[in-house]
């Protein structure tokens, strides 16, 4: 699935990356709590969190993700939009709630 | 190839940052991506931690043919029980951490599982040092 599929099934906004959205997604992680996605992901390239800060982007980078979505309608800040176009990570919002938005995307074929 | 890194402890939205520049000088070195991504995360625990416990720190940064080590310097508390904060779980990391997305409990048996080699020298009241290596 390409993050543009993956932006249209949650009704997001691109907030940042543009012209990323042609990159191939397999798998997802949803977590608020950056320890369990630094722990337990292996190859999930997007990550959906309701946590705003710059650790959920340096989390990302160093995990090699290629998109997070921020969960219920979250607004990132100014810092966190710097950061995730420096490192090129694609940033997303979407009103949906963790719950909805992983079960759309599982749904439509990503896996977990 | 040697490079060290100052962490300051004060600034938790800062926190990563010496992970990230470390990040990018093994890419241009031209490690294997699966190299990089272990001992970048095993790194970026180990600096989450010396922010998070101990006011930051000194990285020291050695690169080697045969492997990359690192060594993370702090005059933080200590670690009481080294077993305990080795099992996964255990954190003694206030609430506003866990707020942050951290302080579960899984960041040390997160850094020894990335890494080939890890050791804890750490004395109460003085501070603690992080060996860490990945063979390359």
């Amino acid at each position: 699935m390409t993050l543009k599929e993956v932006c249209e099934i949650l009704e997001a906004n691109v907030v940042c990356g543009q012209d990323n959205l042609d990159i191939e997604v397999k798998m997802a992680c949803g977590s608020d709590m950056m320890s369990d996605v630094l722990a337990f992901v292996k190859n999930q390239s997007l990550l959906l969190t309701g946590l705003q800060n710059p650790q959920v982007v340096r989390t990302a980078d160093m995990m090699d993700m290629h998109c997070i979505v921020f969960v219920r309608g979250k607004e990132p800040t100014e810092d966190i939009i710097e950061l995730a176009c420096d490192r090129d990570i694609v940033l997303m919002q979407t009103p949906l709630r963790m719950f909805t938005a992983c079960g759309r995307l599982y749904d439509a074929g990503l896996k977990g | 190839m040697d490079i060290s890194y100052n962490v300051n402890g004060d600034d938790f939205t800062r926190a990563g940052e010496a992970s990230s520049k470390f990040k990018k000088a093994l890419k241009q070195v031209g490690f294997d991506a699966e190299i990089i991504r272990r001992v970048t995360i095993a790194m970026y625990e180990a600096e989450i931690n010396m922010v998070i416990h101990a006011h930051g720190g000194v990285i020291d940064c050695k690169i080697t043919p045969e492997k990359i080590e690192l060594w993370f310097r702090d005059k933080g508390p200590g670690i009481e029980n080294i077993d305990l904060a080795m099992k996964e779980g255990y954190s003694t990391a206030p609430d506003n951490v866990r707020s942050l997305g951290f302080g579960a409990g899984m960041g040390l048996p997160n850094i020894k599982k990335y890494t080939d080699e890890m050791k804890i020298e750490t004395e109460l009241g003085v501070g603690t040092t992080v060996y860490i290596a990945v063979n390359v």
